[in-house]
C-alpha cells in the first residue's frame, strides 16, 4: 500500500444535481507514469481538480502517500509534494520567464512569505532557476516578458513552473493542446526528462502522445474509470473501443491520410 | 551553470544604475532645494508634496503591485497620523520618562505602527476577497471609521480634530522643528526612507509574490502559496507606509481631524496613484508632485480646479493608461532606440491637437464659471472681455476645441490605416 504515489477511493464529486465523478478508484505506484483518457466532458479536468484541491470531494477519499488530502487547500497539498499544470496557459503574465519560474521556486526553498530579504541575493534560489529554465529550453527568453512568448513556450513555462517546486507527484493537464507536430514532440521529450524519476500523471487528447509516454492507462467516460491497465491492453479493451477509441482512431487515420 | 545564472541577473553595474542611481539623484534633489532660499510658500507645497509621495506609493503598494484597488486608503494615513499626533501630545505633557527623551522627529515610527496595527485588524476582514467585494469592503470600512472619527470625540477631537505642538521634547540633529525650513528637513529624511523602504519591499519574496498574486491569484495556490495570505501580508504593510506618511503630516500641520479618514483623501491618493501610473514605481511619485501642486497652486488661479483635475483623470484612463510614468518610459524608450525622430512628429501632433482642445476647453469652463456665479465678474484675460453673449467667446471655444479634436483624431486614424 505504501508504494502507491496516489490513491483514489470511491471517489465522487456532483455540482448540484449533475454528477461529474461518480465513484473512482485509482492506485497509482510512485514512479509510475499514468495517463488519464477519454471524451470531452467525461470528467478528467475535474478529476485533476479533486486531486489538487481546487474542489472539495462531495464522497469518498483521495491520499497522497497514504496521507488524506481530499479537501485540502491547494497550496498546502502543493507543499507536499504534489504539482499540477493546466489546460489553459495559467502564468504569470506580466511577471518575466525567469521571474515565473522563481515564484515555482521559492516555496520550496523556504522562502515563505520573507520580507526581509532581497530576491536578487539569493543564490541558490536563482542557480536552481536558472538550472530549471536551462533544462526546458527557455534560458534565452529569461528576461523576456512571459505575455510575449510564442503559444508553445508558454506551454513550456507552465511545466517549467509546475516542476519548478521540486514536487514529486506532477499532474500534467493537456499539456500539448494546440501544439503543431514537431513542437509535440519536443513537449514529450520535455515531459519524459523533466518528470524522470517522479510520478506523473497525465491527461492527454494526444493518442500517439499518450501511448508513447504512459505505463498504464486509465479511461474515464461518464465521471467512471471503465478500464485500467497497459496501453496494450486498453487498446484492446472492446469497451474502450467502443466508447473512444473507435471515434478517435478513424479520426487519425483520415489526420494521416490528409 | 553558475556562469548562466550570472548572465541571467543584472550585473551589478545595471544594478546600481537602475536601483541605487536614483535614489542618490533623488536624496541629492531634496537636499540642494534649500539652497535656492525657498520661500514660505515653497516649502510648505515641498513639505505636503513629501507627505503625498509615501502615500501615493503606499497605496500603489495594493493597486499597482498587488491589484488591490482600495476606495479606503486614507483609513490607514488617518489612523497612522492620530496615533503620532497623540504621541506628540503626549510628549508635550511628558516631564520625564520614555515621552520626555523621545524626540519629534522620530514620530512617524508611530504613524507606521499605528497603519501596519489598523491593517492588521481591518485587513483580516477585507483580504479575504480580492476585486469587487475587496473595493466594496474597502468603501464601507472607509465609511465606517470616518463616522466612527466624528463620533469617537476624545480620540479623534471631533470636529476640530486633535492638536498638538512639534516644539516640544527632544532635539533630533539640532532641529527644534519649528521653523517651516527645518520641518523641511524631517519631511525630506521620512520621505527618502518611505521610497527606499517601499522600494525594498518590492524586492523581497513577498513583494514578487504580490505581483504574482496580482498576475494570477489561482497559479499561486499550486505554488505553495496561500494569496488570502499574500494579500494580507501586503495590505498591513501599505497600511504601515500610509501610517508613516500620516505620521509625517501629524509633524508637518500640527492638526488631524477626522476629514483625514475620509473619502476624499483615499478618492484623492488614487487619482495620485493613476494618472502618475500604478505600473511603475516612480508613477505614483510623478502623480503625487502633480496633484499636490495642482490643489495647492491651480487652486490659487482658478475655482474650477477640480474640474481639470477631473478632465486630467479622464484623459489619461481614456488614451494614456501608463500614466505620467508610462508617457516618460515611452520617451525615454524611443530616446533609446534611436526611434525619436519618428516619435517626435507624431508626439508633437499629439501636443499641439490637446494644447488646442485644451485652450477651447479653459475659455468654456473659465467663462462657464464666471456666469454661473453670478457676482457680473467675467473672465478678462489679456484684456479681453469674454462673455456668453460676445461671439469672440464662442470663435475661442470652438475654433481650438474643434481643431484640436480633428488633429487627434487624425492621427489616431492614421496610426490605425499603419497597422491595416
Amino acid at each position: 500500500m505504501s508504494e502507491n504515489a496516489l490513491s483514489l477511493q470511491g471517489l465522487t464529486k456532483s455540482f448540484g444535481p449533475a454528477k461529474i465523478i461518480q465513484g473512482v478508484d485509482l492506485d497509482i505506484k510512485a514512479g509510475e507514469r499514468h495517463a488519464i483518457i477519454g471524451p470531452n466532458g467525461a470528467g478528467k479536468s475535474t478529476l485533476f481538480n479533486l486531486i489538487s484541491g481546487l474542489y472539495t470531494p462531495t464522497s469518498g477519499s483521495v491520499k497522497l502517500r497514504g496521507q488524506e488530502i481530499g479537501g485540502v487547500p491547494p497550496f498546502k497539498i502543493n507543499r507536499m509534494g504534489l504539482s499540477r499544470s493546466f489546460q489553459v496557459s495559467n502564468i504569470f503574465a506580466n511577471m518575466t520567464v525567469r521571474e515565473n519560474v522563481r515564484c515555482g521556486v521559492l516555496y520550496s526553498m523556504g522562502y515563505g512569505y520573507s520580507f526581509l530579504r532581497n530576491i536578487g541575493n539569493l543564490k541558490e534560489v536563482s542557480e536552481k532557476t536558472a538550472e530549471i529554465l536551462e533544462s526546458v529550453g527557455l534560458i534565452d527568453k529569461a528576461n523576456l516578458p512571459a505575455v510575449l512568448l510564442p503559444y508553445a513556450d508558454q506551454r513550456t513555462l507552465e511545466i517549467a513552473i509546475t516542476i519548478a517546486g521540486g514536487a514529486d507527484v506532477i499532474l500534467l493537464d493537456e499539456p500539448t493542446a494546440g501544439m503543431s507536430h514537431s513542437e509535440t514532440d519536443r513537449a514529450v521529450e520535455l515531459i519524459t526528462k523533466a518528470t524522470e524519476g517522479k510520478t506523473l500523471i497525465i491527461v492527454e487528447h494526444d493518442m500517439g502522445v499518450v501511448f508513447n509516454l504512459a505505463d498504464r492507462i486509465s479511461v474515464l467516460v461518464y465521471g467512471e474509470i471503465i478500464a485500467t491497465g497497459k496501453p496494450e491492453e486498453v487498446r484492446g479493451d472492446p469497451k474502450v473501443r467502443e466508447a473512444y477509441l473507435g471515434d478517435e482512431a478513424d479520426d487519425k487515420t483520415e489526420g494521416d491520410a490528409a | 551553470m553558475t556562469q548562466k545564472y550570472a548572465a541571467l541577473a543584472p550585473s551589478s553595474a545595471q544594478k546600481f544604475r537602475q536601483r541605487i542611481v536614483p535614489l542618490i539623484v533623488l536624496a541629492i534633489v531634496l537636499a540642494i532645494i534649500p539652497m535656492f532660499g525657498p520661500s514660505r510658500t515653497v516649502y510648505s507645497l515641498l513639505n505636503a508634496m513629501g507627505i503625498n509621495i509615501v502615500f501615493a506609493l503606499s497605496y500603489n503598494m495594493l493597486l499597482g503591485r498587488g491589484g488591490l484597488l482600495s476606495f479606503g486608503h486614507a483609513v490607514y494615513f488617518g489612523l497612522g497620523g492620530f496615533a503620532a499626533v497623540h504621541a506628540m501630545g503626549a510628549i508635550g505633557n511628558a516631564e520625564s520618562g520614555f515621552w520626555a527623551n523621545y524626540p519629534v522627529f522620530f514620530l512617524p515610527i508611530f504613524g507606521f505602527a499605528g497603519g501596519a496595527l489598523a491593517g492588521f485588524i481591518i485587513g483580516w476582514p477585507s483580504c479575504k476577497r480580492a476585486g469587487t467585494p475587496f473595493a466594496m469592503i474597502s468603501l464601507g470600512i472607509a465609511e465606517l471609521i470616518a463616522a466612527a472619527g466624528f463620533m469617537f470625540g476624545s480620540i479623534f477631537g471631533g470636529e476640530e480634530g486633535v492638536s498638538a505642538d512639534r516644539m516640544v521634547g527632544t532635539e533630533f540633529a539640532g532641529l527644534s522643528l519649528g521653523p517651516i525650513s527645518e520641518v523641511y528637513w524631517f519631511i525630506a529624511f521620512w520621505t527618502v526612507v518611505g521610497v527606499m523602504g517601499m522600494f525594498a519591499f518590492t524586492r523581497t519574496p513577498l513583494g514578487k509574490l504580490s505581483e504574482a498574486t496580482r498576475d494570477n491569484p489561482e497559479r499561486v495556490e499550486f505554488i505553495g502559496y496561500n494569496p488570502t495570505r499574500v494579500r494580507y501580508l501586503v495590505f498591513i504593510f501599505a497600511g504601515a507606509f500610509a501610517g508613516l506618511s500620516g505620521g509625517m503630516a501629524a509633524v508637518n500641520y500640527e492638526i488631524f481631524t477626522p476629514e483625514a479618514l475620509s473619502l476624499a483623501p483615499s478618492g484623492l491618493v488614487l487619482l495620485m496613484a493613476y494618472i502618475g501610473g500604478i505600473r511603475y514605481f516612480t508613477g505614483p511619485i510623478l502623480g503625487a508632485i502633480l496633484l499636490t501642486y495642482m490643489q495647492s497652486m491651480l487652486s490659487d488661479y482658478t475655482e474650477a480646479w477640480l474640474l481639470y483635475l477631473g478632465l486630467l483623470f479622464v484623459c489619461i484612463v481614456m488614451f494614456a493608461p501608463g500614466g505620467l510614468g508610462g508617457v516618460l518610459y515611452g520617451f525615454t524608450d524611443a530616446l533609446r532606440s534611436g526611434k525619436l525622430g519618428e516619435m517626435m512628429g507624431k508626439w508633437a501632433g499629439q501636443v499641439l491637437g490637446a494644447a488646442l482642445a485644451l485652450f477651447g476647453m479653459i475659455i468654456l469652463v473659465e467663462v462657464a464659471v464666471y456666469w454661473s456665479n453670478g457676482f457680473g465678474e467675467t473672465f478678462e484675460p489679456y484684456g479681453l472681455h469674454l462673455t456668453f453673449s460676445n461671439p469672440l467667446t464662442w470663435v475661442l471655444i470652438v475654433v481650438p476645441l474643434a481643431a484640436g479634436i480633428y488633429i487627434l483624431r487624425r492621427l489616431a486614424t492614421k496610426e490605425e490605416g499603419v497597422i491595416a
